[in-house]
């Protein structure tokens, strides 16, 4: 049941930042009491947003990389629905994806050291053909 | 409707005579040849070149995700996800862009998450 979430929201752009922490301090409590655990929170800055999200044309956005169950996760949206500086949120779950990417990853690196290991003696044979070739026209 | 009928008359010849009979009397026979002929060719319209037409050089396109190796295909990264949104914030098709499959779907679901954060716009240019 160990899943990872990635939560990223967008609150209000003209929010301070003490107000800021002290949401980030108020989920940084969620998380843990219902049995979860916070990997990471970016605070990624203000940035226009593509359209009007409940008329305010810009936002502040921050992400978090939470890890824990179903539950962790329905009691956060819970609470930033209930929220009013927060205007958007987003959860998605990664840790599938992340399996994959390793995967490819690791496929790639077993490859590279294959490939690798040829690639040192070929020069060499290469060389030793090289002269082998022009010698061929010479007598013909 | 026109188009449909052509196609298969051009890659079976032998049919021809057979099927002009019932052509100029109205739609509904050409009407059901498409579906026999999808059964068993597979071909549709404008699969196969024309013999005999203008021969356009088309640069063979490539998908970027797999000459870059990009596998992770991610919301956050809107820059990149940019290059294919159209301008009026459609999702470009694989056909002009010459994405691969598996990486379109990957693209694609990307390019929704980011709609959904307000990072890329559903309609319009990002303002």
């Amino acid at each position: 049941m160990n899943r990872t979430y990635e939560l990223m929201f967008i609150v209000r752009p003209d929010m301070t930042e003490e107000d800021l922490d002290k949401l980030l301090s108020m989920l940084q409590s969620i998380v843990p009491a219902s049995g979860g655990s916070i990997v990471k929170v970016d605070k990624m800055g203000k940035r226009r947003l593509a359209y009007t999200v409940k008329r305010f044309h810009e936002g502040i956005y921050v992400l978090m990389v939470i890890e824990g169950g179903g539950a962790v996760i329905h009691e956060v949206e819970r609470r930033l629905r209930v929220t009013e500086q927060v205007i958007k949120f987003l959860t998605v779950r990664t840790d599938e994806e992340q399996k994959r990417l390793d995967k490819i990853k690791a496929l790639r690196d077993s490859r590279k050291k294959i490939s690798a290991q040829p690639a040192a003696p070929a020069p060499v044979a290469a060389a030793a053909e090289a002269p082998a070739v022009p010698e061929a026209p010479a007598t013909a | 409707m026109a188009d449909e009928t052509k196609a298969p008359e051009q890659s079976a010849p032998s049919e021809r005579p057979r099927n002009d009979g019932p052509r100029p009397g109205g739609d509904r026979p050409s009407g059901d040849r498409p579906r026999f002929g999808g059964g068993g060719g597979g071909r549709g319209p404008g699969g196969p070149p024309r013999e005999g037409g203008r021969k356009f050089f088309r640069r063979k396109k490539v998908c970027k995700f797999c000459t870059e190796k990009i596998e992770d295909i991610n919301y956050k990264d809107y820059r990149m996800l940019g290059q294919f949104v159209a301008e009026s914030g459609k999702i470009v098709p694989r056909r002009l862009t010459g994405v691969c499959a598996p990486h379109q779907h990957r693209l694609s679901s990307a390019i929704k998450q980011a709609r959904n954060i307000a990072l890329l716009p559903f309609a319009g240019r990002a303002s």
